[in-house]
């Protein structure tokens, strides 16, 4: 149960930490008329593509006492980062990074660009025409955003495993717990936790479906 | 003059490249003063209409130019200067209207106006939808309303800033003549107190009778006329001013007879055996005029079309179908070349195809008669 709260706790501060970075890189992606752009989309999409293992590797390093960002942790705060509920937080924001800006990114793209202009020959600048008309139309996207970082954070295990290692408490999630069940050859128990898994992945996507369609309807289906 | 904006004139010289290496000449290149009032800005689509707009407007800039709005610089090329879209007061009415789908009427139209208090606003916005006559649709998403009352929506949230300049892309198309009028009334009324300059879009003949006081005539992105719509629209005199008004058709023809009664005249184009009826004009028998026709007054028919009023019905032979934007430009051999604008889809529907035998039909009152 105490690994089933942190996996939830470790998704919602993750889905949090996402939505609030990832609308301005959307933003940028979406509106930047900058050439070399095609870059930074590569960069965001990299987790996509890359072994757990291989980020979750490269952010161990990084967060151990010796990278540059475990030395920095260890100066302000006196204490490492790497094995703590912390670093896996920061782990978990790079490796669900693509499934939160590339949501945002099409649903900011999909915006009538006519719609901005009225926005600005109104006498709105960049900033409210954001919150007042691009925000308000990319909901359905925000809200996807926000369960697919939620649900796909609810199911890392290669990363954690890298960053976290098997902290009861601390880092010791849903999927490492039922790792460590099923090590140990108690599949009662893994068995539990796996169903529990399955059962809230799939109200919460159920329940942002919902909502979703909802929200969507009002506008988008005329 | 006083403090107040009003009166004043907008004065634009614009030149603006197409975009992207290897563009040497200008796109768009202009020089026009729009006074208080109505002004049409009149063109075929391609002719660089809403580029001109978009640069009045703030949203797109220049290459090289200024543009002032009386003792105002809103953009000036060589001491770079460009304000920017929101600070213009400029309002524009697009033709796609982009009301916001998320927000009520009432929203809309008060989007423009977040710098005043509450109850001044409420005031403002009910005002203007009185005057627009769309009240009872304060509540409405822009999904719920129809489309004459959208346009009138679109109006009412452009005016209600009390801006310094209007511009309006199209922005009655679709409209019956009826409705068309009623909102020109209400617009014209509206700028009755105010006499700010407005800049109307438009390649609609009938819009242009209904609104003229001054005609801007663009094509290809060059000014090629400009005056009284009598002047420039009418009974084009010269191949210029014809080509400028989308006359895409001038054929030389000599008159064969005149038939007083009817209203009409028979001529014979150019050295074919065709022979068209066009309105009596001024001219005698065995004289030589031009005909100007509009490529999008033309009908195309795949077979010999019977019980129609129009009274010129040619066959002729498809020499070419060519694409651009949403338009199919034809080119039809019936002893003269003539050029018709179909849609994309009346091709697929209609199979047409270049060397396809087809029938033209063209209204008495589609052929121009010029000199």
């Amino acid at each position: 149960m105490e690994a089933l709260w942190l996996s939830l706790k470790l998704a919602a501060c993750v889905a949090a930490i996402l939505l609030a970075i990832g609308m301005p890189v959307a933003y940028w992606l979406a509106y930047s008329t900058w050439r070399g752009k095609f870059l930074l989309e590569s960069v965001v999409a990299l987790p996509l593509v890359l072994p757990p293992t291989v980020l979750g590797f490269y952010a161990l390093v990084a967060m151990g006492p010796r990278g540059p960002l475990g030395k920095l942790w260890i100066a302000l705060f006196g204490h490492g980062l790497a094995f703590t509920f912390t670093g896996l937080i920061l782990a978990s924001v790079l490796y669900s990074f693509p499934f939160a800006v590339q949501p945002l990114t099409a649903s900011f793209e999909g915006v009538d660009p006519r719609l901005l202009d009225a926005s600005a020959v109104l006498g709105a600048g960049a900033l409210r025409t954001f919150w007042r008309v691009i925000l308000p139309l990319s909901l359905p996207g925000v809200v996807i955003a926000a369960v697919l970082s939620f649900a796909h954070t609810l199911g890392e295990f290669g990363v954690v495993l890298m960053v976290g290692g098997n902290l009861a408490g601390v880092t010791r999630t849903v999927s490492i717990d039922i790792y460590d069940h099923v090590q140990s050859l108690e599949y009662g128990a893994a068995n539990r936790m796996a169903l529990l898994l399955l059962v809230i992945s799939f109200a919460v996507l159920s329940v942002v479906y919902a909502v979703n369609r909802r929200v969507w309807t009002p506008w988008a289906a005329k | 003059m006083g403090g107040e904006v009003n009166g004043t004139m907008l004065a634009a010289q614009i030149r603006k490249g197409r975009h992207g290496p290897g563009a040497s000449s200008f796109v768009l290149d202009v020089s026009i003063e729009v006074p208080p009032g109505i002004t049409i800005l009149f063109g075929a689509s391609g002719a660089g209409k809403s580029t001109l707009l978009d640069c009045i407007a703030g949203l797109a800039r220049p290459d090289e130019g200024r543009i002032l709005l009386g003792g105002d610089v809103l953009f000036d090329s060589v001491r770079a200067i460009h304000i920017p879209a929101p600070k213009r007061r400029i309002a524009y009415v697009f033709q796609t209207l982009a009301l916001f789908p998320h927000l009520s009427a009432e929203e809309n139209v008060a989007y423009g106006l977040r710098n005043l208090p509450e109850g001044q606003r409420r005031e403002r916005v009910g005002e203007i939808l009185a005057v627009f006559r769309v009240e009872k649709l304060r509540k409405q998403r822009p999904g719920e309303i129809s489309g004459g009352e959208k346009q009138r929506i679109a109006l009412a949230r452009s005016l209600v800033t009390e801006p310094r300049v209007l511009l309006l892309d199209e922005p009655l198309t679709g409209l019956d003549a009826e409705l068309k009028a009623a909102i020109v009334d209400d617009l014209r009324a509206w700028n009755t107190a105010r006499a700010i300059p407005i800049l109307y879009v438009t390649h609609n003949r009938d819009e242009v009778d209904a609104l003229g006081e001054r005609v801007i005539a663009l094509d290809n992105g060059r000014v090629v006329s400009a005056g009284e719509p009598i002047e420039v629209l009418d009974a084009p005199r010269r191949k210029k001013l014809a080509q400028a008004a989308c006359f895409e058709n001038l054929l030389n023809a000599t008159v064969l007879d005149l038939r007083e009664a009817d209203g009409v005249m028979r001529v014979k184009l150019g050295e074919s055996p065709c022979e068209i009826e066009v309105p009596l004009g001024y001219a005698a028998a065995g004289s030589r005029v031009q005909v100007a026709i509009r490529a999008g007054d033309i009908l195309l028919a795949t077979e010999r079309p019977r019980g129609l009023s129009a009274r010129n019905v040619m066959e002729g032979r498809i020499l070419s179908l060519e694409q651009r934007g949403t338009m199919v430009i034809a080119r039809v051999d019936c002893g003269v070349t003539f050029v018709a604008h179909i849609t994309p889809g009346a091709v697929r529907a209609l199979e047409l195809t270049a060397g396809r035998r087809v029938w033209l039909v063209l209204k008495t009152h589609s052929c121009h008669l010029v000199d």
